[in-house]
């Protein structure tokens, strides 16, 4: 029962502050301020809720049927609760990042782009606890929906054109791949639930599972699997805080959460590793990994080459699960957490940049790093945590995806994964190099250096967000003990 | 202790509320021009869709209960006297057209004066009236002439509605004329076809035909008259590419009129299609599925693709929403020529669904074009801020359209797409799907332009009474309550698809 009260509150209270911004968009101050209360109390309520689930597996009654066999309900479990505990916790910091981000930049709409902020949050959380395929698709076009006017934002022409692509592949791939998916599980087995083992085994045959898997692995577009990725980059025409939450964590994950969960609980390891369906999805996924870090390379602006960046690393997370070994999956699903930290401060500290600098190419940040060490220190440590060094909680991610590799025998995977750290050392810490060591243009400038960082609420975020990296190499342990009763993964 | 007479009166009243349903708005529309007051006009207008409303709920929990009523016409028994003949399929839809009346009429009220003048508004109300009773009549009967007579009431009644537009816009009157024309070439082929039928089988009441019709081979004189019938009510119903008519007399006729035509009548017209096709002619299986098969799905199909990239094309709100009509009736054709009982399921769901998604898009359309004089896009920039309400409305609609889940077009079409997999049409589903898509194009085109447009046009300060806002706001969240509780909308026309397979799985 308080289980059941606290789920319903979690997803709730972001709509009450969609309410709220309006109510109080007269006085901006009173409504930052009862957003950021907002934001808090969700975050809270994933706590409360994690902690009295535990890793149980809890099925809540459902909220309302919509036709037999159709209800929005929602389920309690791991993977879910891992997903929501970030996305609302880091809704925190974004939130603060964003007040000062948006009023820095003196942007327009304020309160649109926070009240539809909390409704994208209410979303997110709404995906995480879905206990079937039919929740999960409401909350995922909701999510879409409630993200077009932050995507939108400044509406200028570009900003349109950019929505527009947004919107297009989203809403495409999700009716056509995605709903034709969902209604064939329907129709065959006539249930959509999650339930661990999966429920398609004993219908699909091998050649329908890997048609199937197709539908949904093209159908979650936010999972942004080649070639429906240039959405994502089109969305960086956003205001930084939306790419840091939304493009960083909320919807990206919710794609990639969506495929994994859709793999685990739908289709089952065990079914993807006896029928091999996944191994065409093995592949994909590789060429994603090096076609974008390539294209990352080739990029001077630098939000989007970390766009072209969580391009490649969404795509570690469909290897993880197309691996169809426990380990590879539990490796995916950690690097939703490892990867959700990094690449948020990576553009939280973009963000500040442009807020104090106004520059948002690589090539004109030279120099840079003496002017802003704070920020361009966050940025390396966020940078290190993508690559996996350890003591950064990305090396955890990145080990088990090797050793699950390793587990399905796949020494050119082992290859890919190494080729493309090294492809992230040389684009990520390239705009560290310029920004510490080259120096700007000729001339004595040894004394003209004044350190100006991006205002308070934009720097606090970014720092705390790389700390968080840090942590979780120290925590990665719980984390997987949380998680492994939904792998099944038993240890090494 | 109840009164006697008043039990007395309660059950012959329940006991002839078939005649009721048609009889109430029919006798209302002469009072109205007796009485002469526009005012007094209203009040009956309103009072009479609200009894046939009120009747419509009632027949339909009778049907539930007790199954097909069959009234007598006078007491003369059916194959000679005309019967009307209410089974789930026409009790559903009587709740539609009874309902929507009842909102149109309520919604005029606040939009009449600036749209109709003061000395044409009584005439104006009656016609509405009997454009009310035609289509209840077309429902309600059980008789093929009987319908004819229904269908060419709510017609010609019909054509002074729309030209009632000329007020504003001249091009009504040829919008009318269209469909005068139209409309009648249409209204000729059905009754050449009731011609054939009567030369074949000697009778006119629908089931009584049925029964004479079955036998081994459908001769000739059957095939013609299907023919006929077919394409009669496929104009009237505006059925691809029979539906040139519609995207003017949508365009260009009052609001309230353009609201009660796009949510019923095309719709009643292909109810007495499907009536015919699975009530009168269900004992010739190969002849139907000839033609289902061959010629109402490939147009319901390229219906769904070409009229909704026409609708893409349109620069003017009404013009975009008529043809994205055309197209959405195309879902409604797909569903009925599967044959299949998923199939009707989805073809009567979408009846009803796409009726009150298409009456709330046109009651929004209808309040901005009061304000602006004109509904095209490039007026419209930046709505959102300038009508927030009704702009969210008309969002509401538009998602519905589209087939975003939680909005009432989505039942409607997943319905459809599990139809068509159940068939291993697997082509199908994705036409469907892919479809939908051209409805985003649409739909978002105009989204963009009412939330990112620059708001500098304000348009005319009118005073648009509160009564379209409330009709406008119970639409949206009707549109949005059938998209998340199906039990009435899926119950109802599940048991109508049953009912009406009934009758043809026997001859299978």
């Amino acid at each position: 029962m308080v289980l059941i009260l606290l789920t319903y509150a979690a997803i709730l209270v972001p709509l009450l502050g969609f309410g709220l911004n309006y109510l109080f968009s007269p006085n901006p101050n009173l409504r930052d301020v009862s957003t950021l209360i907002v934001a808090c109390i969700t975050f809270l309520l994933v706590i409360l809720i994690t902690f009295y689930n535990g890793s149980n597996s809890t099925e809540l009654p459902a909220l309302f049927t919509v036709m037999d066999g159709l209800d929005v309900r929602f389920h309690l479990e791991p993977l879910g609760l891992v997903f929501a505990l970030i996305a609302s916790g880091l809704w925190i910091l974004t939130h603060i990042y964003g007040v000062g981000y948006m009023r820095a930049n003196s942007e327009k709409n304020q309160t649109r782009f926070f009240a539809f902020f909390c409704l994208a949050i209410s979303a997110t959380l709404g995906i995480a606890f879905s206990a079937n395929l039919f929740s999960l698709f409401i909350f995922y076009e909701m999510l879409t929906l409630s993200t077009f006017p932050l995507v939108a934002h400044k509406g200028t022409s570009d900003a349109i054109r950019g929505s527009r692509i947004y919107l297009g592949i989203l809403i495409s791939t999700s009716v056509v791949f995605f709903l034709s998916g969902i209604i064939w599980v329907f129709t065959t087995v006539g249930t959509l639930d999650f339930r661990l083992g999966g429920i398609i085994h004993s219908y699909f045959g091998d050649f329908s599972t890997i048609l199937l898997l197709m539908l949904f692995a093209f159908g979650v577009g936010k999972a942004a699997l080649f070639p429906f990725h240039s959405w994502l980059p089109s969305a960086m025409v956003a205001p930084t805080p939306v790419s840091a939450l939304l493009h960083a964590v909320a919807v990206v994950k919710a794609g990639v959460f969506s495929i994994l969960k859709i793999g685990v609980y739908i289709f089952g390891i065990d079914h993807l590793a006896t029928t091999e369906a996944s191994n065409w999805l093995i592949w994909l996924a590789a060429f994603t990994i090096l076609f974008a870090s390539t294209v990352a390379i080739s990029k001077d602006n630098l939000k989007a080459r970390l766009a072209y960046s969580t391009v490649s690393q969404l795509s570690y997370i469909i290897l993880g699960l197309a691996l169809a070994t426990a380990i590879g999956a539990l490796g995916a699903a950690l690097h939703i957490v490892m990867h959700a930290f990094g690449k948020i401060t990576l553009f939280m500290t973009a963000g500040s940049i442009y807020v104090a600098t106004k520059k948002t190419e690589i090539s004109d940040m030279v120099g840079l790093g003496r002017i802003m060490p704070i920020t361009f220190f966050a940025f390396f440590v966020g940078s290190l945590s993508i690559i996996g060094i350890p003591l950064l909680g990305g090396a955890w991610s990145k080990w088990y995806l090797l050793e699950g590799a390793v587990d399905a025998d796949l020494l050119l995977i082992i290859i890919v994964l190494l080729i493309s750290s090294l492809m992230n050392v040389y684009y990520l810490l390239s705009v560290i190099g310029r920004g510490f060591f080259l120096k700007n243009g000729g001339g004595d400038d040894k004394s003209k250096v004044v350190i100006k960082e991006a205002p308070i609420l934009c720097l606090i975020p970014p720092i705390a967000t790389a700390a968080g990296s840090i942590l979780l190499f120290f925590f990665a342990g719980r984390i997987i003990n949380y998680l492994s009763p939904v792998f099944n993964y038993t240890g090494v | 202790m109840a009164n006697p007479d008043v039990t007395f009166v309660a059950k012959s009243f329940m006991e002839h509320l078939p005649v009721y349903q048609v009889l109430v708005p029919f006798v209302s529309a002469p009072l109205c021009v007796l009485f002469g007051n526009r005012q007094f006009a209203w009040y009956l207008t309103f009072l009479a869709c609200f009894i046939s409303f009120i009747v419509s709920i009632l027949l339909l929990n009778q049907v539930a209960e007790f199954g097909t009523i069959s009234y007598a016409l006078g007491g003369w028994p059916p194959p000679i006297g005309i019967e009307y003949r209410i089974d789930f399929l026409n009790a559903f839809l009587l709740v539609l057209v009874s309902g929507m009346a009842l909102l149109t009429s309520v919604y005029l009220k606040g939009t009449i004066d600036l749209e109709v003048e003061r000395s044409n508004q009584t005439l104006f109300l009656t016609c509405l009236l009997l454009c009310v009773s035609g289509l209840l009549g077309v429902l309600i009967t059980g008789d093929a002439f009987n319908l004819f007579v229904f269908l060419e009431i709510s017609s010609l009644s019909t054509y002074v509605l729309v030209a009632q537009g000329a007020n504003k816009d001249r091009r009504a009157l040829t919008a009318s004329f269209d469909y005068l024309i139209m409309g009648t070439i249409g209204a000729t082929f059905f009754v050449i076809g009731l011609g054939f039928l009567y030369a074949a089988t000697g009778t006119l009441n629908m089931y009584d035909i049925a029964g004479r019709i079955q036998g081994d081979l459908p001769d000739r004189t059957i095939q013609v008259a299907f023919a006929f019938i077919l394409v009669g009510l496929g104009l009237k119903g505006a059925l691809f590419p029979l539906h040139t008519w519609l995207p003017k007399a949508y365009s260009f006729s009052p609001t309230p009129a353009a609201i009660f035509l796009a949510s019923t009548a095309t719709k009643v017209a292909i109810y007495a299609i499907v009536r015919f096709l699975f009530s009168v002619f269900f004992s010739h299986p190969t002849m139907l599925e000839t033609v289902l098969v061959n010629v109402v799905m490939p147009l319901g199909i390229l219906a769904m693709f070409v009229a909704g990239g026409i609708a893409f094309y349109q620069r003017d709100l009404k013009r975009m929403l008529a043809f994205s009509s055309v197209s959405q009736i195309g879902y409604i054709l797909v569903g009925v020529s599967f044959m299949s009982s998923k199939g009707l399921t989805a073809a009567i769901i979408h009846l009803f669904n796409h009726g009150i998604t298409k009456g709330l898009l046109f009651m929004c359309a209808g309040v901005i074009f009061l304000r602006y004089k004109a509904s095209f896009y490039k007026e419209m920039s930046g709505l959102g801020r300038i009508m927030p309400w009704t702009s969210a409305a008309f969002l509401i609609g538009g998602l519905s359209l589209i087939g975003i889940p939680g909005t009432a077009g989505f039942i409607s079409k997943w319905i459809l797409v599990q139809a068509a997999l159940e068939q291993g049409s697997w082509l199908i589903a994705l036409a469907i799907l892919l479809s939908s898509l051209i409805a985003v194009l649409y739909v978002w085109q105009v989204t963009e332009i009412m939330y990112f447009g620059d708001s500098s046009k304000k348009g005319f300060e009118i005073s648009v009474g509160p009564f379209s806002y409330i009709t406008i706001w119970i639409l949206a969240v009707a549109t949005i309550f059938f998209g998340l509780s199906t039990s009435f909308t899926l119950e109802y026309s599940s048991e109508a698809a049953r009912v009406l397979l009934n009758e043809f799985s026997l001859t299978d």
